[in-house]
């Protein structure tokens, strides 16, 4: 690849990559989420929605001759492989029907003759011989004949490899992030099966969080970061420590300065006890957390270790477990109404599914929540018999907060879906504010928003947080972030606190809790 | 040009072209010699008859439940309380309040399961509940034989026990709410004014309502439902009082409807009765997730408007009584139409 660039929608996510890959060599890509991996592959796969929005700079060499895949078959016939961090297995099917699924070997029958090779029947013994070499080829125990929705996750990884493996032209196979849902002793087994197949002749490009891995089986190593290359070593040549520095050691400095001492630490507000969250995805294990009363408490690490997880339990949106308590009463979970009602308020990541009401008007997506949890916004008919909408009262109030938050629309009557990305978080920050929250969640606030915006966002954060005292917990992908307003962040990994640092720590210090390489237990035996 | 092209925006094009042919209509009435003053009444009482069943639709539509097609079960609690009152024989205004009395009663009983059941349904409500209006009327029709009524005007003569299938008002209280304040222009314009005030209190209610506080959670629940319960709002029980709601509006509804139609329809009357509400409130351009009050007007008044219409001035102009024939057509037709709209909405 050289000099291959990516930008959607005028926003970069790709610069001038070059990569090169020898045949039957390991290379292992490693990058912050977000960091320019996945675009990267996309290119490689020629995947559509990188057509979609307006393709791509550089080129792609493939045997030294130029590639320029229209589309995934393309690729596909030039022999390039991909395993998926989503399964895209059919689960009714057996083991050996998936990996031979669309190439299945057939039979001749007296029908093709009149209706062509449609109706040629299926070599059903071909098919689980097949799948039983390319099971065997990973080397793992494995029935071809079981049902796809019968096996763990980590079968299923196999499958899917398999299946690449299965093709007879497959030259590069591309593993994404293959080993997230493997437990140690299946990741060894498939870091084994990676080696095996390179030894075959088949170039590899593996992803992965996990950096001990990568350091054990890549025979070379790209760091990526803000869509940039900014290491290429060999594992001999580094460790973990030093991959983790690169991720996320970036000179942003300027761009998120802090100014001020680390403050003072008032009494506990909301206290969390081996918290347990099912939420799919971002899984909470066991979490115990201490939050303090008027700080900027940051919640960080890799997607789908479970920081989102938190705030989903204790405001109870998902089912959970455990003990929580604000203010020393303990807060009942599995109901949002209980943990509202204890002054707790939200802002989830997931702002058009459940932070807003897209088709109703900016002000009623402001004012809901305190209308129903605090009765605000009412005025009584008929002599106090019912009570409806002051809509005087309501408009005010969004009016307010489209001044104070630079809410840009034509009125508070304008429905929320018309708004960009970064008014629509706005207003789901202003819907929390507008219960006067003692404590605020707030789940991803800069994702998918514009530089503007962000700061506005940020600033507001802070400002509650300085002068009306509102004690925010900040979850947050993006460390950095973090960084600049937070004053303690917990970084979650695998469901549970990795560790909790000042937020002057080193960021290399978080870079290794986000990557799990810094031993749980020890942690705790050192405080 | 402007103003016009905003209102057509607003109004939306398929209501323009259907006032539009109910204008012509009424353009074409005299010159094939049907009177258009009987036709303007025909169409008045049609709309106050209609009016409370098509506003029955609101509450669900706004809390998410999609249409109600499972109307037939509060029309069911409407027609128990109206044989019950005949039962009972007291004439006049008195008797539809006890009729009412005793039919909400009973609607907020089926409303509660009937919003129970479809509270385990979420997304496929308005399948079930076609099943819900359609099984309820079959159980109905075995309910209406046992039920130990005795009045004579009620039960058939020769075995003297179970209900007859139509049973007439007259004597009871026909009209006794249509003509509270009516006025007669003529032999043939009626104006039912107490129908119209009785559907506007019932519209003011409905407004009022869905400006309280449960109404507003109501909506939301039918817009956002994760964002609802995000802000504290109990999903299922908005739901389930909508459902009720919608029965107790379906069950009032009905008993206005017999008032000014003169006869209580029982066994396989409510069969369909949920098809021209469902109808009416789709061509007033209410979609399955948003109703307004006034798309419950405006789609009462051009359905019933149509209904009533179209037969009588084709008929007039072919010259032959295909009077039946058509008015099946022109209604299957615009619930077809309707219907139409549903798939697309919820396909977007």
């Amino acid at each position: 690849m050289e000099g291959v660039g990516k930008s959607y929608y005028g926003n970069r996510v790709l610069k001038n990559v070059n990569l090169t890959l020898e045949k039957g060599e390991i290379l292992g890509l490693v990058g912050e989420n977000g960091a320019g991996k996945s675009t990267l592959m996309n290119i490689l796969f020629g995947m559509t929605v990188i057509r979609d929005t307006g393709g791509y700079e550089g080129k792609v060499y493939i045997d030294g001759k130029e590639a320029n895949f229209s589309n995934p078959f393309d690729a596909l016939d030039e022999g390039i492989g991909m395993v998926h961090q989503e399964f895209s297995l059919i689960p009714g099917f057996t083991v050996a029907e998936n990996v031979v699924l669309n190439r299945e070997p057939m039979k001749y029958n007296p029908l093709v003759e009149a209706f062509g090779e449609r109706l040629s029947t299926i070599d059903r013994p071909e098919i689980s011989r097949r799948g039983k070499d390319a099971v065997a080829k990973l080397n793992v125990v494995m029935d071809p004949e079981t049902l796809i929705s019968e096996l763990p996750v980590g079968h299923k990884q196999f499958t899917e490899i398999a299946r690449e493996i299965d093709k007879k032209k497959t030259r590069l196979l591309v593993l994404d992030e293959p080993t997230a849902v493997l437990t140690e002793s299946e990741a060894d087994i498939l870091l084994k099966a990676m080696k095996r197949l390179a030894g075959m002749g088949i170039s590899i490009i593996f992803i992965s969080h996990r950096l001990h891995e990568i350091i054990e089986v890549c025979d070379k190593i790209v760091v990526l970061r803000d869509g940039e290359i900014v290491e290429e070593t060999t594992p001999d040549k580094t460790d973990v420590m030093d991959i983790a520095s690169h991720m996320v050691g970036r000179s942003v400095a300027d761009a998120f300065q802090r100014d001020e001492a680390p403050r003072e630490e008032g009494e506990t507000i909301l206290s969390v006890q081996h918290l347990w969250v099912d939420m799919p995805g971002e899984l909470v294990r066991d979490v115990s957390l201490e939050i303090r009363r008027g700080e900027i408490f940051g919640i960080g690490g890799l997607a789908g270790q479970g920081k989102l997880g938190i705030a989903n339990g204790v405001m109870g949106m998902f089912p959970a477990g455990g003990k929580v308590f604000f203010e020393g009463e303990p807060v009942p979970l599995n109901h949002p109404r209980e943990s509202l009602r204890t002054g707790m308020a939200a802002v989830f990541e997931d702002r058009r599914g459940v932070g807003l009401l897209l088709e109703e008007p900016i002000s009623w997506n402001i004012i809901f929540t305190a209308l129903q949890m605090q009765d605000k916004f009412l005025k009584p008919l008929m002599g106090g018999l019912f009570r409806i909408r002051d809509e005087k009262a309501i408009a005010e109030e969004a009016r307010s907060y489209i001044k104070s938050l630079e809410i840009r629309c034509v009125d508070e009557n304008q429905p929320v879906q018309e708004l960009s990305g970064g008014n629509q978080q706005k207003i789901c920050l202003a819907k929390a504010f507008a219960t006067h929250p003692k404590l605020l969640f707030v789940a991803e606030p800069t994702r998918g928003i514009d530089v503007g915006a962000k700061r506005v966002v940020l600033e507001t954060l802070k400002e509650y947080n300085r002068r009306r005292g509102t004690t925010v917990v900040m979850i947050s992908s993006e460390l950095e972030e973090l960084r600049s307003i937070c004053d303690r962040i917990a970084i979650i990994n695998e469901g549970t606190v990795a560790g909790i640092r000042p937020a002057s720590a080193p960021s290399t210090e978080f870079g290794l809790l986000m990557l799990g390489e810094v031993d749980a237990k020890a942690e705790v035996e050192s405080r | 040009m402007k103003n016009i092209k905003n209102f057509l925006e607003k109004a939306g094009w398929p209501r323009v072209i259907i006032a539009l042919f109910l204008l012509a209509l009424f353009v074409i009435a005299p010159f094939v010699e049907v009177r258009v003053d009987a036709s303007i009444s025909d169409t008045l009482v049609r709309f106050g008859m209609n009016g409370v069943m098509v506003l029955a639709m609101v509450p669900m539509i706004q809390s998410g439940c999609g249409l109600n097609f499972g109307l037939p079960l509060g029309i069911i609690a409407g027609l128990l309380g109206a044989v019950t009152s005949i039962e009972i024989g007291i004439p006049g205004v008195l008797g539809i309040l006890i009729a009412m009395a005793v039919a909400v009663p009973i609607a907020v009983i089926l409303g509660w399961a009937y919003g129970l059941l479809l509270n385990r349904v979420k997304g496929g409500e308005m399948m079930i509940a076609t099943y819900v209006g359609f099984s309820s009327v079959a159980f109905m029709c075995i309910m209406w034989l046992v039920l130990p009524y005795k009045s004579s005007n009620m039960v058939w003569g020769y075995a003297g026990k179970g209900l007859r299938t139509t049973i007439s008002v007259e004597g009871f209280w026909h009209q006794a709410i249509s003509d509270i304040g009516s006025f007669q222009i003529g032999d043939f314009f009626y104006c039912p004014t107490g129908m119209f005030l009785f559907f506007g209190l019932m519209c003011l209610g409905m407004w009022l309502f869905l400006k309280t506080k449960t109404g507003t959670a109501m909506t939301t629940v039918g817009s956002n439902p994760e964002y609802a319960r995000s802000s504290g709002v109990n999903i299922d029980n908005m739901r389930t009082i909508s459902v009720i709601l919608s029965t107790v509006l379906g069950a009032i509804g009905i008993i206005i409807y017999e008032q000014s139609f003169g006869f209580v329809q029982l066994y396989m009357g409510p069969f369909y009765m949920a098809f021209p509400a469902v109808s009416a409130i789709l061509i007033g351009g209410a979609s399955v997730h948003k109703a307004t009050i006034m798309n419950v007007i405006i789609g009462t008044i051009l359905f019933q408007g149509i209904l009533t219409m179209t037969p009588s001035v084709i008929n007039s102009m072919i010259q032959t009584d295909m009077s039946e024939v058509i008015r099946i057509i022109v209604s299957n037709g615009m619930i077809l139409y309707a219907l139409t709209r549903v798939m697309r909405v919820k396909k977007s």
